[in-house]
């Protein structure tokens, strides 16, 4: 007869799984609500979700560094509060996007907004935890939910990527799957820190298999961060997504699996084994170039802005080389900067969505559909052409101190030509960002009466610009307290 | 008035922003009005000037990002204070001539705009502070080549960006290294270029440090082989584009150089000397010569331009007072001189639609008000006694002459050379017969266009005669810096090219 098992309830520590059942009970009673009365507005569900994040993260906040819980899997440190706190902010800024003036039927569907919810969900599982099983169960709780949400578009271009997106999305769980395993056979555990143990304790025997064993984590990553050669799915999926999920996946996926690469990579890096430092090396500049090359010659803005995003997470990803805490600092920051900049710039590209396709077959936005902005939509011009200055790195708007912040890491390190590398890559990428601002002031107007631009706008959308603009043009006031909190963090959770 | 700077700083962006409100048909008194309340504070600024005092005055210091070192500090001394008010002159002037038509509003906001950044580059005494004005007045420039230029406009601004962007990131690297260096030495970190002037540094560091500024100045400048991007700015930008690139944004280049590399690392410039003077050299024959095949006249004033930069780069590495003190003299009179010169072809272009030399010809009989002008100002170019070129011209080679007689003496062709294609060029366009009849019965200047261009006149001739005024704060911030460079460098051969002081007080 088996012994009774007896768990003590507090040793399980509850209180570390607060957040992530704050956001599920809030998707399960959106649902319940849809149940009792139907047909309820979708600015009903927007609110009610911003008010489910809000409180979640008024939970994360409230959690102490350096504990764990629910059988010590879950991992509350540092990075886990951090990024939680950044994947909340960003899904508050995001979901508000669904309240377009123009009428979609995915968001009249209250599962839409619960599916959001448990995605979100799944991303804090993702970070919270150093257990290659939870990260796993994680990540297909949150791919699983965003596959469906970008099909919810309802468009041919939606299914294409929904499916294309799904099939990378499984490829990619295989490798993690096959690379986990191989971990586990070595060293007989699925805990992060257990097998950092026991890698040292055997000082790194059975190198190849070991090899083999991270080069299928580095490709399933490679998947979920859109990292170059794994990178092929992402403008299809970009373009197939709505312009508002397409700037959410472009921000909190890549936060999460960030956190899992800081997670299983770090201290590989720190050790004697040089060869996962130089594959990551190799990885990242071309991430940060080929995309960037590749984006030069697209015709549609959302494309364009796809590939770009793919070469931002290819110089975030140089933070995790690095690999010391300040470049894991700046690591955040930039991700945090960069989300004020792509917020804007997808929520322009979201109001001016439009059914008929009047300059392209294929594309919602190409480049000639911003001819001449400036002289029909001033004001909107000018704040696309301000959002793609930051994108490009031009001083003083956001992104260009995260790129301050993230080329000094690389020079205090020694990687000076990674630094160069990066440098470069900034005035390749300042050529297609200035293509479009080329498109709106230096071209004269096609037949326009402007209204296009604003053909989807509304008042909460305009807010969440306005919003994105302050925090663009000011960022730098915002450098240096937000430095200090993202420093402490990570400081606590000893990346 | 403590906050002068950021007064100057800032006067014009604000008056940019309200500019959107006012009218279109009143924008043009708001910016000239905006433009002279702006020259007036920089005038303002000259007469609390303390001209005895060699070092940093108006000092702002406040800080931005404290643990990164960053901070908004801002100054002037001897060296950037003229070139401050040259910037307010010029789109004071600018202004006045203002011949666009069409989007006038939005020229005038870019304007304004633009004038921000330059006074800011001139003004800033933080590397990260200096390197945000320098960024951004691409993007002023960017639009105002792009949107009022001729056929290839866009092909010219976006090169102009791309080209600059590209440099200055290289100088950004540069930076990151040398606060990394800072931080090394000190245990603090620090972008203040006053607090890097203190540092010394290994020569091989000052090499590699030196070639990464110098990448991003020389593009700005622009240097041969970097300046392929500034005949086709010119060739396409809008009068008032040219005037502006011409007078100020290529003084940023020449500038900084004074200001960063030089006294930052004085063993490597000293170091450097023959390969920067050989380019310089290449730069001011080889552009002088294209000059002269030119047929359009634009080109040809833009070419000259270039060439006269290489004066003022091999003055500025003479490393001693006179040739850096003459080198920013240059800089003023330059600004003064090829503003004028574009604003002339701009003034016939407006006229005529065409910038072409065979298109004219007896353009004194027609346009004789006009012709004067032209007269002095291209006297002026070719450096004539008198007017203010000379004076830095001059200098700039005497200062030269004691580092190498040889290459100052092939630096001189650049008179005579320049001689050769601005009197062809006057002759061509201003002599002989009236060859076409729509030349016949064009209009002389306007009253606006004189009243810019006598102006302009003015200070040549004022500044070529008497430049003590100017010349004097200049020279007491050159001596300084250089018997700073002097004593900070560690190599034998930097000491004795850094001649500190003048012979006469030697013999005291």
């Amino acid at each position: 007869m088996l012994e009774p098992i007896s768990v003590s309830l507090e040793s399980l520590n509850l209180g570390t799984l607060a957040p992530m059942l704050v956001a599920i009970g809030g998707g399960l009673g959106i649902l319940i609500i849809d149940l009792i009365k139907r047909d309820l507005d979708k600015s009903l569900y927007v609110m009610l979700s911003v008010l489910v994040l809000f409180v979640d993260l008024g939970i994360v906040l409230g959690l102490q560094a350096g504990e764990r819980g629910f059988f010590d899997i879950m991992l509350i440190d540092g990075v886990a509060i951090l990024s939680q706190i950044v994947i909340l902010a960003a899904s508050m800024l995001f979901i508000p996007l669904a309240l377009t003036s123009k009428r979609f039927h995915e968001f009249s569907y209250p599962e839409f907004f619960a599916l959001f919810l448990f995605m979100v969900a799944g991303f804090q599982f993702m970070v919270a935890t150093d257990n290659l099983i939870l990260i796993f169960v994680g990540l297909e709780t949150a791919s699983l939910a965003l596959y469906t949400l970008i099909a919810l578009h309802n468009r041919e271009k939606s299914f294409e990527a929904a499916v294309k997106y799904f099939i990378m999305g499984a490829l990619a769980a295989g490798f993690y799957v096959m690379g986990a395993m191989i971990l586990y056979a070595l060293t007989g555990s699925v805990e992060i820190y257990k097998i950092e143990e026991v890698l040292i304790a055997g000082d790194y025997a059975n190198l190849t298999i070991l090899f083999v064993g991270f080069a299928f984590l580095i490709a399933a990553l490679g998947f979920k961060l859109s990292m170059v050669p794994f990178h092929t799915w992402t403008p299809d999926v970009y373009e197939g997504a709505s312009a508002a999920l397409a700037g959410y996946m472009s921000i909190v996926p890549k936060i999460a699996g960030f956190v899992v690469a800081m997670r299983i990579f770090e201290f590989m890096i720190h050790s004697d084994v040089i060869w996962l430092r130089d594959v990551l090396y190799v990885v990242i500049v071309l991430t940060m170039t080929l995309p960037n090359i590749m984006a030069l010659v697209q015709r549609d803005v959302k494309r364009m802005l796809a590939f770009s995003s793919v070469s931002h997470a290819g110089f975030a990803m140089a933070a995790i080389m690095i690999g010391t805490t300040a470049a894991n600092s700046a690591l955040f920051l930039y991700w945090t900067l960069f989300l004020f900049t792509n917020l804007g710039a997808f929520t322009m590209l979201w109001i001016s969505r439009h059914k008929e396709s009047r300059w392209h077959i294929r594309y919602d936005h190409p480049y000639e559909k911003f001819s001449g902005m400036i002289q029909i939509m001033p004001v909107g011009a000018v704040l696309m052409a301000l959002f793609m200055l930051s994108l490009a790195g031009v001083p003083p708007f956001s992104v260009f101190w995260g790129k301050l912040y993230l080329m000094s890491e690389a020079v205090n390190n020694d990687y000076i030509i990674l630094a160069l590398i990066m440098a470069i890559n900034s005035a390749i990428s300042a050529y297609y960002y200035l293509k479009l601002i080329v498109y709106m002031f230096l071209k004269s107007p096609e037949e326009n009466d402007g209204t296009i631009y604003m053909k989807n706008a509304s008042r909460p959308l305009q807010t969440i610009i306005g919003l994105s603009v302050i925090l663009t043009v000011f960022a730098v006031l915002g450098v240096e307290p937000m430095m200090d909190v993202i420093t402490a963090y990570i400081k606590v959770s000893g990346f | 008035m403590d906050h002068i700077l950021s007064v100057l700083v800032f006067f014009p962006a604000v008056a940019a922003l309200l500019g959107f409100v006012v009218s279109k048909d009143s924008i043009r008194a708001y910016g000239i009005s905006v433009a002279l309340i702006e020259f007036l504070l920089s005038i303002w600024l000259w007469m609390s000037f303390d001209g005895g005092y060699p070092g940093m005055q108006f000092v702002e210091m406040l800080p931005l990002i404290p643990s990164f070192g960053i901070s908004y500090y801002l100054g002037v001394d001897g060296i950037s204070l003229f070139i401050v008010i040259l910037s307010t002159f010029i789109t004071l002037i600018g202004l006045i001539a203002l011949s666009v038509k069409n989007d006038i509003k939005n020229m005038i906001i870019s304007l304004l705009f633009l004038e921000m950044t330059m006074v800011g580059v001139f003004v800033s005494l933080d590397a990260i502070v200096f390197y945000v004005f320098w960024e951004l007045s691409l993007v002023p420039m960017l639009y105002i080549i792009g949107a009022w230029g001729g056929n290839l406009r866009i092909y010219a601004a976006v090169k102009f960006f791309l080209y600059t962007f590209a440099g200055s990131l290289i100088m950004l690297v540069g930076m990151l290294v040398m606060a990394y260096l800072y931080y090394q030495a000190t245990g603090v970190w620090s972008f203040s270029i006053t607090e890097w002037h203190r540092l010394i540094l290994p020569m091989n560091y000052q090499i590699w440090l030196f070639v990464a500024f110098f990448i991003g100045l020389a593009i700005k400048v622009p240097m041969f082989p970097f300046h392929t991007w500034l005949p086709y700015a010119h060739g396409q930008a809008p009068t008032i584009g040219s005037i502006i690139l011409a007078a100020v944004l290529l003084k940023m280049g020449t500038y900084g150089l004074v200001r960063l590399p030089l006294p930052m690392f004085p063993d490597a410039s000293v170091y450097m000397i023959t390969p920067v003077a050989v380019l310089s050299l290449i730069m001011i024959i080889y552009t002088a010569m294209v000059a002269y095949a030119q047929e359009d006249m634009k080109q040809v004033v833009a070419y000259s331009s270039i060439s006269h930069m290489g004066v003022i780069v091999l003055g500025t590495f003479a490393m001693n007072p006179e040739g850096i003190s003459g080198s920013v003299f240059f800089m003023l009179s330059h600004g003064i001189v090829s503003g004028a010169l574009f604003m002339l072809v701009g003034v016939i272009y407006d006229r005529r639609q065409t910038k072409l030399m065979s298109e004219f010809g007896g353009l004194a009989k027609v346009m004789p008000r006009y012709a004067t002008i032209m007269g002095i100002m291209v006297m002026a170019s070719v450096g004539l006694p008198l007017t203010m070129s000379f004076v830095g011209e001059f200098l700039s080679l005497v200062g030269f002459y004691q580092v190498s007689p040889v290459m100052t003496i092939l630096a001189g062709t650049s008179i005579i050379l320049g001689a050769v294609y601005m009197l062809s060029l006057y002759r061509k366009s201003f002599f002989g017969e009236v060859v076409h009849e729509k030349n016949r019965d064009l209009e002389d200047l306007n009253g606006k266009e004189s009243m810019a261009l006598w102006s302009l006149v003015l200070v040549t001739v004022w500044l070529g005669i008497y430049p003590k005024p100017v010349l004097g704060p200049i020279n007491n911030s050159v001596e300084s810096l250089v018997s700073f460079m002097h004593e900070k460098s560690i190599t034998d051969e930097a000491k004795k090219v850094i001649k500190p002081t003048v012979i006469e007080r030697e013999a005291e």
